[in-house]
């Protein structure tokens, strides 16, 4: 254990006397943050709206002033018909059409509940989500003012349509997406670099000879950048939910064991990587071009896989980066149990084991 | 008393025979040449003497280490330093000799003294909180010796330790080997400068993966009526060119 841990501290010496290194590990993630961050504007006001009221009756008008007197909204028309809608998206006049059902009150006053629909231009993700968000909000207040006053409990269902985008990429994407990437680069490229990095330098042979186990050199390498990693994931959280306001609606702790379970996966790729490549530029540019690349188009991060064409679809399915997102846009934004996303996780622990089994079988090869 | 009996050695790498019977016996304080033009077969016995690399067949024991089972007692009990040589450049001289000296399981205090004996040593003491990177080459592989030896090892396996040295350095390297040698530590060096090939107590010549003479330089050079060693070595590994 003694030799293990002289073995650690001489890897965090590397790490905290390399400027370079300590910029990629501490300084991309928090700027890569707060880029996604403050690039998505949060803010809108005034978007232009238009109403397709099939009722016209008094709670209609009443929802349709709340709505207006937010500040969000700004009404473009009233539609007459339904054939109206396409074109006014397409003319590009509205971001937002609200269809209140035939009978609206008296469906209301007779069975208790009624329908609103929400059909947005999703070709703008972000707004529309946040528009949505906006507008059900609205609807969601009205109702329990309503719930408040009446006897018996009212409810309006919002049915939600996005036009042009229904892959629905939403602004809180960027955290999960933004996280995959940070923990391949960090725990994959950086483990994969410094590994080979003694291969080159000649010092693992050193490292080999010494009564050091094979297994501890290796653990003693990924060892810091796992702690590393893990200091990560914490600060990007904290810097979503507290400079961005973005939910964890599921449990912290499962998100948690999730980052980790995937922390494991992306060392475990790094420990492939060094095992094939000779030198730091080759174990780079596997990193890089190989792994990199691939999970931040295939992964869904970029590029809603719902719309990839079928083979790179298909290809998506080997990408790590795909489940784990999965996962995290589950837990945080839907809050997803285990019971939800049991699968993905299932993936990623055979992902991870296989790449254990075949660094083993790589370093074995070598000797 | 021999510290490393070597008895019908087989490497195979598939249908590849990279040491091919070999037999050779080391004695405890002796200064043991390991000769051979690249592709010998070197490397690979000397992966195996250091417990990197198992052999196909033969018996091999190392300080009284079967290198086939005993791989872990062998480690603690052997030095090691290659060409490319084995200090962090990013690591001070202490913080090196503080990993080295953990990674063999010494005690702090055993650390400190070890430092300071070594450095004294070397006359390097003030020099302790210095970055690796910042010394030259001829202190950096002298340090690297030290370093090889901080565990008090039996024997000491140099890979061509002093590749790319110049010739001042690689006498005083020379002087640290004796010293070494005659402290009782067993010295196993391989090398590609001749000239050091005559510093050596006992040489062997490997050729094709086996081990074509074996004997003091001296008998060596009598033996293939030689003027120094370099010429030995051409007659046994090119024996095609004539002078």
């Amino acid at each position: 254990m003694k030799k293990f841990l002289s073995f650690i501290k001489k890897e965090f010496l590397h790490i905290f006397r390399d400027v370079r290194t300590l910029i990629i590990i501490f300084g991309i993630p928090i700027a890569e943050i707060l880029i996604f961050g403050f690039a998505i504007n949060t803010d809108i006001k005034d978007a232009r709206i238009a109403i397709l009221d099939l009722s016209k009756d008094a709670t209609t008008q009443q929802i349709t002033n709340k709505l207006l007197s937010s500040g969000y909204f700004m009404l473009e028309t009233h539609l007459q018909t339904s054939d109206q809608i396409e074109e006014i998206f397409r003319a590009g006049r509205v971001k937002e059409v609200i269809v209140f059902e035939q009978n609206f009150a008296k469906r209301l006053e007779a069975e208790g509940k009624a329908d609103i629909q929400l059909i947005l231009d999703a070709s703008e993700p972000n707004t529309a989500n946040i528009l949505q968000g906006y507008t059900s909000n609205i609807i969601y207040t009205y109702v329990n003012e309503l719930n408040n006053l009446l006897p018996q409990n009212i409810v309006i269902n919002s049915t939600v349509r996005m036009q042009y985008n229904p892959g629905m990429k939403s602004v809180f994407m960027f955290v999960p997406g933004t996280m995959a990437i940070i923990l391949i680069l960090i725990s994959a490229l950086m483990t994969s670099v410094t590994i080979t990095r003694e291969k080159e330098l000649g010092t693992m042979e050193v490292l080999l000879v010494s009564p050091l186990h094979p297994t501890h050199i290796i653990l003693g390498k990924v060892t810091p950048y796992l702690v590393l990693s893990f200091i990560n994931v914490i600060s990007i959280l904290g810097l979503a939910y507290f400079v961005f306001g973005l939910p964890i609606k599921g449990n912290l702790f499962l998100l948690i064991a999730e980052c980790l379970l995937f922390i494991f996966l992306s060392l475990s790729l790094g420990i492939l990587i060094s095992t094939v490549s000779k030198t730091m530029q080759q174990a780079m540019l596997i990193s890089m071009i190989g792994l990199m690349m691939p999970s931040m188009l295939l992964s869904g991060f970029i590029f809603p896989v719902e719309n990839m064409p079928d083979i790179l679809y298909y290809i998506s399915f080997a990408m790590p980066p795909r489940w784990f997102i999965e996962i995290v846009k589950d837990i945080m934004i839907k809050g997803s149990g285990l019971q939800m996303v049991w699968e993905e996780t299932l993936i990623l622990i055979g992902m991870t084991l296989f790449f254990i089994a075949m660094s083993i079988r790589k370093f074995k090869i070598r000797l | 008393m021999n510290i490393i009996t070597v008895k019908n050695l087989v490497k195979k790498f598939g249908s590849f025979t990279a040491n091919d019977n070999l037999n050779f016996e080391v004695r405890k304080g002796e200064i043991f040449g390991f000769l051979g033009a690249n592709g010998a077969g070197k490397t690979t016995a000397i992966r195996i003497l250091c417990g990197l690399s198992t052999p196909t067949s033969g018996e091999i024991s190392v300080a009284g280490y079967n290198v086939y089972t005993q791989t872990e007692e062998l480690k603690k009990n052997i030095g090691y330093m290659s060409q490319k040589f084995s200090l962090y450049e990013d690591l001070t001289i202490y913080e090196n000799i503080e990993l080295y000296g953990g990674i063999y399981g010494l005690g702090l205090k055993k650390i400190k003294h070890r430092t300071t004996e070594l450095l004294s040593n070397l006359k390097m003491y003030e020099l302790k909180d210095t970055l690796i990177g910042k010394l030259p080459l001829g202190w950096k592989q002298k340090l690297a010796f030290s370093v090889a030896m901080l565990h008090e090892p039996a024997i000491v396996f140099l890979d061509e330790p002093t590749g790319g040295v110049d010739p001042v350095t690689r006498r005083q390297f020379w002087d640290l080997i004796y010293e070494a040698s005659n402290s009782g530590v067993t010295i196993f060096v391989t090398t590609h400068y001749m000239d050091e090939a005559e510093y050596c107590d006992r040489v062997t010549i490997m050729n094709n993966g086996i081990i074509e003479a074996l004997d003091t330089p001296n008998n060596l050079k009598e033996k293939y009526s030689a003027k120094n060693m370099n010429e030995v070595f051409i007659k046994i590994a090119r024996p095609n060119i004539t002078h």
